[in-house]
């Protein structure tokens, strides 16, 4: 199908951005990559009645390194972080997450914020925002805020965004620890069955989950071994409420995250 | 800033296979519509609208693209390139297509013109990728006629092609 009709806004400066959607709100939707919102304008999934294109602004394609967090502006492509020289190095979770976001063909348009903005509950961005504890950075025309992950998905494609926001770039810590990242889809870059990070904390684990609850979730547990961890986990895979749907069983998606679990947390804490 | 405004024609400019192209087009018009009604090339092909098939791929600013995810207005100022960029003149085949021809990598053909699009921006990239980066690059494209097997061996042969591996006497054009 094709989009409804809409104005298309090409921003200049970031406050042209904000005064649009001060102005109207709910009305307008930012437009980045548009790898996820396109699809949803083509089957009128949504009908905004204005689009702003902020990717002429030159300021939000940055990727930021500021002490220890790393900055990644709401203009940088998923393709563009991908081939970020540091990568590797600072942000290991994000490295081994990104081959599974979409495809090439789509991480070369889509950006690392849009996903986010976007709260598919399987996609994997959200996920290794969660996972890392990471942040996301509002702006309005009046006032700017950051918000925690855990905090920024509300539910289902639901956020704390407002509508007069815009995100203007997520931070992620950049972690020298240990982590893992393993994903089960229909096909490599696919949106996941489930899909699971863990990261060492000073306690044990954080082990995060996408594809089974409305929203990716973390959960920190202690260092266990043996049935102790199986038993938490089992508990775990219980409180994501899986459903079932055309992709899989609610069972297989919980029996997913046991064994992706727990070879993941034995990864991370050999 | 500028507001093109709905049900509005806007003029939109940009580079198609190395050649000025201007147009108008309404904000809501998406690339693939743009290219093949405005312009009139019907080499990209529309198959799923939404970004799952990848029938509808063409290069912007040199990397894979779903045009069907995209809106003409996005492209002003880029430099996008086509399936009909491929061919060195009128009736001749580029190192891709005839590999494709070759290894029989097409039957019904509707999903060549993307796939040809997203390798040849591997290719351009990465002049000696493995079978294993092939097959990753083609999980964003679907084909439900050739089981995939042939279009990596045409891939690999116009690499190495392409690479000066291998020198062909004839290439059947
Ligand atoms: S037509 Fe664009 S991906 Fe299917
Ligand atoms: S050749 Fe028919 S879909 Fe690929």
């Amino acid at each position: 199908m094709k989009p409804a009709a809409f104005d298309y806004v090409r921003a200049e400066t970031l406050d042209e951005a904000l005064e649009v959607l001060r102005q109207e709100g709910s009305d307008a939707r930012i437009i980045a990559g548009g790898q996820s919102l396109m699809a949803m304008l083509n089957m009128r999934l949504a009908r905004p009645r204005t689009l702003i294109d902020i990717m002429r602004l030159p300021e939000l394609a940055r990727i930021d390194a500021k002490g220890d967090t790393i900055v990644v502006g709401a203009g940088v492509r998923q393709a563009a972080l991908l081939a970020w020289p540091e990568l590797g190095r600072s942000l290991q979770l994000v490295a081994l997450a990104l081959p599974w976001t979409g495809h090439a063909q789509t991480r070369s348009r889509g950006t690392v914020c849009g996903s986010i903005a976007h709260a598919d509950p399987s996609a994997e961005l959200p996920l290794v925002l969660q996972a890392l504890g990471g942040e996301v950075h509002l702006r309005s025309a009046k006032r700017r805020r950051r918000v925690a992950a855990r905090e920024f998905f509300a539910g289902m494609m639901t956020t704390v965004r407002a509508e007069d926001e815009l995100i203007e770039a997520v931070s992620f810590p950049a972690a020298q620890q240990r982590c893992a990242f393993r994903e089960v889809a229909r096909r490599h870059g696919d949106f996941a069955i489930v899909a699971a990070a863990a990261v060492q904390t000073a306690a044990g684990v954080r082990l995060a989950v996408g594809g089974v609850a409305d929203m990716p979730v973390a959960r920190d547990f202690p260092r266990l071994e043996g049935s102790a961890l199986d038993e938490a986990l089992n508990a775990f895979a219980y409180e994501l409420d899986a459903r079932d749907d055309v992709h899989a069983t609610a069972r297989y998606r919980r029996d997913l995250v046991r064994l992706i679990g727990r070879d993941l947390v034995r990864e991370v804490l050999p | 800033m500028s507001r093109l405004q709905a049900g509005r024609r806007h003029p939109v400019r940009f580079s198609l296979n190395g050649k000025p192209c201007t147009g108008e087009a309404e904000p809501r018009l998406l690339l693939t519509d743009f290219l093949r009604h405005q312009i009139g090339m019907t080499g990209t092909h529309v198959g799923c609208e939404h970004g799952v098939c990848g029938a509808c791929t063409v290069s912007i600013d040199g990397s894979p693209a779903r045009a069907c995810l995209t809106l003409a207005a996005q492209v002003d100022g880029c430099e996008v390139r086509t399936v009909e960029s491929l061919a060195p003149s009128a009736g001749r085949l580029g190192i891709l297509q005839a590999a494709f021809k070759r290894n029989h990598a097409l039957q019904c053909g509707f999903c060549t013109a993307g796939i040809l699009m997203s390798l040849d921006c591997l290719l351009r990239d990465h002049p000696r990728p493995d079978e294993a980066t092939i097959r990753d690059f083609l999980s964003g494209h679907l084909c439900r006629c050739t089981g995939y097997a042939p279009i990596i061996r045409a891939a690999l042969e116009a690499a190495a092609e392409m690479a000066g591996d291998v020198s062909r006497e004839t290439t059947h054009a």
